[in-house]
């Protein structure tokens, strides 16, 4: 909101520019000059330049693998240290024929996904309700910083003793995980949600439901999405916590049961396919966020 | 400007002016015991329809004086009077246009400028009268653009157009031209003048320049520290002149009634020698 007046500079000198060639017309007698031109010029480029981006941003990992192969080729590390590429390939392949690996993988999915959802609107209403309402704020925010505090880590003997050891353990600890991060950003933009925009609006008789849903959510959605953003990032940091602890499915019991019996090339899998799955999901997200915040900001 | 002007388009849809009454407005800030006076003893009568420009330099209480009449700011003491009744809280009879445009960047204009209308409006009717009043400052073409898409001009005539969306009976500028270049802030003032002979509404007009109060006010009203000489020990602005300014409008900027009255005020605001 303070760049307003960052955002408006360029239309304007675009606009001044533009001017000068043109003729005045008679509509044109107030508002000559200001006619944003040029506005949305490029469009048609970005496509290509972000895919440009993109393979430009495969360079290091395409780099990495190939050091990754000669250094294991080259006898460099011993297979026992550093499986290669390859046989880390064929532990996928493997798994892949005994019909684990689509377990392993969809299961951890599905507990990310449930657990963000659920943290996610959890943190919508309560950084919604601890924002807007001081009496709210006043009364529970000491007490959810204290919770904040709390390692999220820590929950998890009570949880096991409260739930037990199955799936909702594990999806209440994702939602921990993501709650927090989407409860602070939403909390902290709507206490900072443009005073002026805000004035403005009640002074036209705009107030209670409609000031939120007018002015106020919309005002906090890119900060939202940031919030969003980490919570996911959270989610898998915390599916791998749940699942190392106690599990018999999914990516994390994937890196424990590989320890114990000493399958580097699972391991290495196991955290090949977290940071592509986990890169992909914030990945979809970021495509929500762009969409959201030329919506709304 | 004057061919959107088409008689009967706004003027049938227009509320009656309405009169606004200062009496014995007083307004201090700050926590208790570092409290500052700002304004003190502001008395003034303003006539349904009239143009009343508020001049005074920066943080003498113009805006504060504006936002009592919105009902946006509540006095200390004394009280403000619309068409005989007391503000109380945001007032329906009353809009504002700010200083800055105060757009919602993620609205169009055209929503934007629907904010302003009166909560009893129909849908169909509201949507007609935006689209009026987006001709009337000539944004008609842009209705669909978003507030980032335009310049700063076109974002303060759309804050105007929501403003008058509101159909006020009192219509509160609080230095609305003061950001905008020289040229656009002529055309600008001249869009008032067309705006208030098709509907009559009361204009406080807060603003810093002594030309722009010339070119638009019936009367101007001035605040300032009333100590000519001898110190009360009152802090805070309150009201050091009121004058009728001469001639009708448009006014020749050069003519020497304006010159002399000119320079009166300018000295009135510590500025001599001009």
């Amino acid at each position: 909101m303070s760049s307003e007046v960052g955002q408006r500079a360029v239309p304007i000198s675009r606009a001044e520019l533009a001017a000068i060639g043109s003729p005045v017309t008679a509509e044109d007698a107030v508002g000559q000059g200001d006619v944003p031109a040029g506005f949305g010029r490029g469009a048609r480029s970005t496509t290509g330049r972000r895919i440009g981006i993109i393979l430009l941003g495969l360079i290091v990992p395409a780099l990495l693998l190939l050091g990754w192969h000669l250094s294991t080729a080259s006898g460099f590390f011993k297979p026992s240290q550093l499986p290669s590429p390859t046989s880390v390939l064929a532990a996928a392949v493997d798994l892949v024929d005994r019909g684990q690996l689509a377990t392993h993988i969809l299961i951890s999915t599905q507990r990310v996904v449930l657990g963000f959802l659920i943290g996610s609107v959890l943190g919508v209403v309560a950084g919604a309700v601890l924002g807007l309402s001081r009496v709210a704020d006043i009364l529970l925010t000491p007490t959810v910083g204290a919770l904040r505090a709390v390692p999220s880590l820590a929950w998890v003997p009570l949880l096991v003793l409260w739930i037990g050891i199955n799936e909702d353990s594990k999806v209440t600890l994702i939602t921990i995980g993501a709650f927090f991060p989407v409860f602070t950003t939403l909390y902290l933009g709507l206490r900072h949600v443009d005073r002026n925009l805000v004035e403005a609006a009640r002074a036209f008789g705009v107030n209670g439901l409609r000031l939120l849903t007018t002015v106020q959510l919309p005002a906090v959605v890119p900060a939202l999405f940031s919030g969003l953003r980490l919570a996911l990032a959270q989610s898998w940091l915390f599916l791998v916590a749940a699942e190392l602890i106690a599990s018999s499915m999914g990516l994390g019991f994937l890196l424990v049961d590989s320890q114990q019996n000493g399958r580097v090339d699972r391991i290495l899998l196991a955290i090949i396919l977290l940071a592509i799955i986990g890169k992909t999901t914030d990945a979809l997200l970021g495509i929500a966020e762009r969409w959201a915040v030329r919506r709304w900001a | 400007m004057t061919a959107v002007l088409a008689p009967g388009t706004t003027r049938t849809t227009s509320k009656q002016a309405l009169g606004v009454h200062f009496s014995g407005l007083g307004r201090s800030f700050g926590a208790a015991g570092s409290r500052r006076a700002v304004l003190r003893d502001v008395s003034v009568e303003v006539e349904p329809g009239e143009i009343l420009a508020i001049l005074g330099t920066s943080g003498c209480g113009k805006s504060t004086l504006l936002r009592a009449a919105a009902g946006l700011d509540v006095p200390d003491s004394g009280e403000v009077l619309i068409d005989g009744t007391p503000v109380s809280g945001i007032d329906e009879r009353c809009a504002v246009a700010f200083q800055e445009p105060r757009l919602l960047p993620w609205h169009t204009l055209q929503a934007n400028v629907a904010i302003g209308l009166p909560k009893s409006s129909s849908a169909s009717a509201g949507k007609a009268k935006v689209l009026e009043l987006l001709k009337l400052v000539g944004l008609d073409a842009f209705a669909k653009h978003r507030p980032r898409e335009v310049s700063g001009g076109m974002a303060q005539r759309t804050s105007l157009a929501r403003a008058l969306a509101r159909n006020p009976g009192v219509l509160l500028l609080d230095e609305p031209f003061g950001a905008l270049d020289a040229l656009t802030r002529i055309r600008m003032q001249d869009l008032l003048l067309d705006i208030h002979s098709a509907q009559p509404t009361t204009v406080l007009l807060v603003t810093h320049d002594v030309d722009e109060a010339l070119q638009l006010a019936d009367r101007i009203l001035v605040l300032g520290r009333d100590d000519d000489g001898h110190d009360d020990g009152r802090e805070g602005s309150t009201i050091t002149e009121l004058v009728t300014v001469p001639g009708a409008r448009p006014r020749d900027r050069n003519s020497a009634d304006l010159g002399a009255l000119r320079s009166s005020l300018l000295s009135l605001l510590g500025v001599t020698g001009h």
